[in-house]
């Protein structure tokens, strides 16, 4: 495609810029995957090169170094011991000993069972002749062999990476020592922590929970997709469970019914994928555009109590949000108070069905939609005012000499500074909206639930989002946590491709200065 | 471009007399309408100010046409005013409507299910009395309590650790620290919990104990959510650091003495939102307390009140009692500090 010059690019308006970094973005694809591909290849050149400098770095340390961190090799920290950095040397033998007892009386074990994650099945109703009764003997339990497992693999990790820094530190010592001057002592460790080596000390909190909760979790889900774990397998036992390669992700792609008048389970997923998207397009730009409007209402010249109006919409967002989701949903179930209020005046004469099992699923997705409205607009109006109070008014002053009028005013000028202000968070609200748990459970729990829809995946209604739907796969009787894993995966890959669309695309990646 | 010219203008007003008036006027702009001008005067297209003629009818016909249009655009305005007024009270009113039907309902005694009008035939606190002694509510405040306590303080010295660092310092590996979480952020959260339900339930932190687990699960990842306060920290001028540096501070002096007592709204925001997260917090709650009573938060505990058909009959008027009771001290709470709310999230959502 054709580069535009930046002085043509800089004279077409908002939407064509839109356009045409839209158009670059698709057309940048297989340039995009070229310069991955070359990526990655570099990449895997670097490690090469590091493996290999590393492993001669070891032989050349091994061989001229002092006997101290010949031992070092062997016994950790020994090295550090002898040059007086107790701390150090205290720490890398305590993690060195650790190690080895983890490893032989606990991690060893499950990791040799890693590869096939257990064989034996519990046993059911066996006699036991000391008992004299009929127990169950616990069988291999493939949850446990998993976790701790990839615990021992990520120990192993940890220990290589440690062993090797042992060994650095070894022969750094050495070169100091050879040039006359004095390894450093535990005590300006300490002081160094508070200063130079400072963001360590900060970091070592928050990076360690993120890795306890997050990242050893997320591998695990993810290696659970490649696995058929359910809470109740085929024979009623939930310890045992294997690695089936891609089958769950095949469940995907196969567009064939086994049961006349059910959907598969790949057309399930696409239709509550789609209303995923749409749910998430339709919330974010309506909340943002009517949040934007309520604000410049309240904001315009001689609009009296402005104060008055923003607090009352304030208000609703301190009051917790499940408390008004909640109370909404039972206000618009059919014999709630608005249906009631409704059959006493004589309107209907049978109660609405707004979004229950019997409503119809348009009418359900857009009560949901509007509802999100009522939850969403006060923040974008918090936002919003903010913003538009920052606006130069001298720009809208000369847009009113040249007889701009309001509309042109808004198009022109608020339009696009709010976009350009605003687009990171337009960007996390929408990946927020593709998760919105809250919304979606507390006020219709999924419902209306489709009819015929596969039964792979549990019970599914048709304002469900791949969130919810995941979350009751997780907790229902089936407990199907390999199809949970699958949908996980699937929304990370949502999440991830539209991102990187919309950074590309949003003008405040690209119109740096525009309004700076 | 600021020659500035003056010009003395002198008119001869209908009964003879000469009014003076000096104007500025800029070099290549036109001329400033807003100057005051004899009555009468107006100005022409071309700039110049034309004298209103001698004759007594057409002297009248430019005032009547000027007061037309100024009375055009204030009927206008007040036309549009008007229609911004209705709708932001009919908004106000659209907005308030729950809440105080909710409230009004919490007081309703005649009877427990859901009914089609507002106001209460007979007042009463009953499904206030109810709800403390009938049900785990109180445990369920508590519970909250002091998962918002203990989040509130330790989800802050994380995330004010991580943003720091993030913000003000250099090291290696910052920039693919700051990827790898982007990315993990991009996975469901919840996810995770598969997992980590059963390792806590292994360490008896679910069902009665949650409130540990949960809090471990709250505060676990929050390094994750540092976006807020590092733009925060990014508004803080660099030279500051530098200044103290040379002063011979550490740079953990820096931080306690120089950059955080100027970040005071952002730590008065994080502590808020550590405060408030477990008090709307639904799903991770629902998922550790596992239909334990004792172990839930408000939000779990009071949805479980209303969860099936059968029980929504009997306990409806008393969750609307829950949800008033819940809402006060958050709501008050919100409204004292919501300086600082408006200044985190707008910080946050702004670039630059």
């Amino acid at each position: 495609m054709k580069q535009l010059e930046v002085l043509d690019y800089l004279k077409l308006n908002g939407w064509q810029r839109f356009l045409y970094n839209l158009k670059c973005f698709f057309c940048g694809i297989p340039g995009w995957f070229v310069n991955l591909c070359k990526k990655i290849g570099r990449w895997v050149k670097k490690a090469g090169i590091a493996i290999w400098e590393n492993l001669k770095d070891l032989y050349l340390t091994l061989v001229k170094g002092k006997w101290q961190t010949k031992v070092s090799f062997l016994i950790m920290g020994f090295g550090s011991l002898c040059y007086g950095q107790v701390l150090r040397g205290v720490l890398f033998l305590l993690f060195e000993i650790i190690f080895v007892l983890y490893m032989v009386f606990w991690g060893g074990s499950w990791l040799s069972l890693f590869g096939s994650l257990g064989k034996t099945p519990m046993q059911k109703d066996v006699y036991d002749e000391v008992l004299d009764q009929y127990v169950n003997i616990p069988g291999d339990d493939s949850f446990k062999i998993m976790l701790y497992g990839l615990l021992s693999i990520a120990f192993i990790i940890a220990l290589v990476y440690t062993w090797r820094l042992q060994i650095k530190q070894c022969r750094i010592n050495e070169e100091i020592m050879a040039s006359g001057k004095k390894v450093k002592s535990t005590k300006d460790d300490m002081k160094s922590l508070l200063d130079n080596q400072y963001h360590k000390t900060l970091l070592a909190l928050p990076v360690t929970g993120i890795m306890i909760f997050t990242v050893i979790p997320i591998i695990f889900m993810i290696l659970v997709a490649f696995t058929n774990y359910n809470a109740v397998d085929a024979d009623g036992y939930n310890n045992l469970f294997h690695w089936v390669g891609l089958k769950n992700f095949n469940e995907l792609v196969n567009f064939e019914s086994n049961i006349p008048g059910v959907k598969p389970f790949s057309v399930t997923f696409g239709e509550v994928l789609g209303w995923t998207l749409m749910w998430a397009v339709f919330a974010t730009f309506t909340n943002y555009f009517l949040g934007m409007f309520v604000a410049m209402m309240i904001n315009k010249k001689g609009i009296q109590f402005k104060k008055g109006f923003r607090t009352i919409l304030v208000m609703t967002i301190a009051i917790p949000q499940f408390i008004s989701l909640m109370y909404v949903s039972k206000m618009f179930a059919s014999n709630g108070i608005i249906n009631g209020a409704l059959l006493n005046l004589g309107i209907i004469n049978s109660p609405i069905h707004f979004f229950d099992d019997q409503a119809n699923p348009n009418v359900a997705r857009l009560m949901v939609i509007l509802i999100n409205v009522w939850i969403g607009i006060p923040y974008l109006m918090l936002i919003a005012t903010g913003i538009l109070m920052n606006i130069p008014a001298d720009l809208y002053e000369s847009a009113k000499i040249d007889g701009a009028s309001g509309f042109q005013q808004f198009g022109k000028i608020t339009l696009p500074y709010m976009l350009f202000v605003t687009g990171p968070y337009l960007l996390t609200s929408f990946t927020g909206n593709l998760n919105n748990f809250n919304v979606i459970f507390l006020l219709t729990g999924g419902a209306p639930v489709k009819t015929d829809a596969s039964a792979v995946g549990g019970a599914v209604g048709d304002t469900d989002l791949l969130i919810t739907w995941l979350f009751n796969m997780t907790t229902g009787v089936s407990g199907k946590y390999y199809l949970a894993s699958v949908i996980g995966i699937m929304i990370f890959i949502v999440v991830a491709v539209l991102s990187l669309i919309v950074y590309n695309v949003l003008p405040s990646n690209k119109n740096e200065g525009d309004f700076s | 471009m600021t020659d500035t010219k003056k010009y003395l203008i002198e008119i001869e007003t209908p009964d003879g007399a000469l009014v003076s008036s000096e104007q500025h006027e800029t070099v290549g702009k036109k001329y400033d309408v807003s100057v005051e001008l004899p009555e009468g005067y107006v100005v022409a297209e071309s700039g110049e100010v034309e004298a209103p003629s001698h004759a007594a009818p057409e002297y009248v016909e430019p005032m009547l046409e000027q007061k037309r249009q100024h009375m055009g655009i204030k009927a206008k305005r007040i036309i549009s005013n008007t229609i911004i007024y209705i709708v932001l009270i009919a908004m106000s009113i659209l907005w308030l409507v729950p809440f105080v039907c909710i409230v009004f309902e919490s007081f309703r005694v005649e009877s427990t299910w859901q009914v089609g009008y507002v106001i209460p035939k007979q007042w009463g606190f009953d499904n206030y009395i109810n709800l403390f002694t009938k049900t785990d509510f109180p445990r369920w405040l508590l519970n909250t309590f002091i998962m918002g306590v203990a989040v509130a303080v330790l989800q802050t010295i994380i995330v004010l650790a991580m943003s720091y660092v993030l913000s003000r310092m250099r090291f290696r590996g910052r920039k693919g620290l700051m990827n790898f979480m982007l990315v993990l952020g991009m996975f469901p959260g919840f996810l995770t919990l598969i997992l980590l339900y059963k390792l806590l339930s292994d360490l008896h932190m679910t069902g009665n104990n949650s409130i540990f687990g949960l809090i471990l699960v709250y505060i676990g990842s929050s390094g994750m959510g540092y976006y807020i306060s590092k733009g925060f920290f990014d508004t803080i001028p660099k030279s500051l650091d530098e200044a103290a540096r040379v002063d011979g501070a550490t740079r953990a002096q820096v931080m306690f003495k120089v950059i955080l007592p100027l970040a005071k709204p952002i730590v008065i925001y994080t502590i808020l939102m550590g405060f408030m997260a477990p008090w709307g917090d639904f799903v991770l709650a629902k998922y550790i307390a596992h239909n334990t009573s004792k172990g839930m938060n408000v939000a779990v505990g009071l949805q479980n009140l209303i969860a099936s058909n059968a029980t929504l009959s009997t306990n409806y008027t008393m969750f609307c009692a829950g949800g008033v009771v819940v809402a006060i001290p958050i709501t008050i709470l919100f409204m004292c500090l919501q300086k600082y709310y408006v200044e985190g999230v707008t910080g946050g959502a702004v670039k630059g």
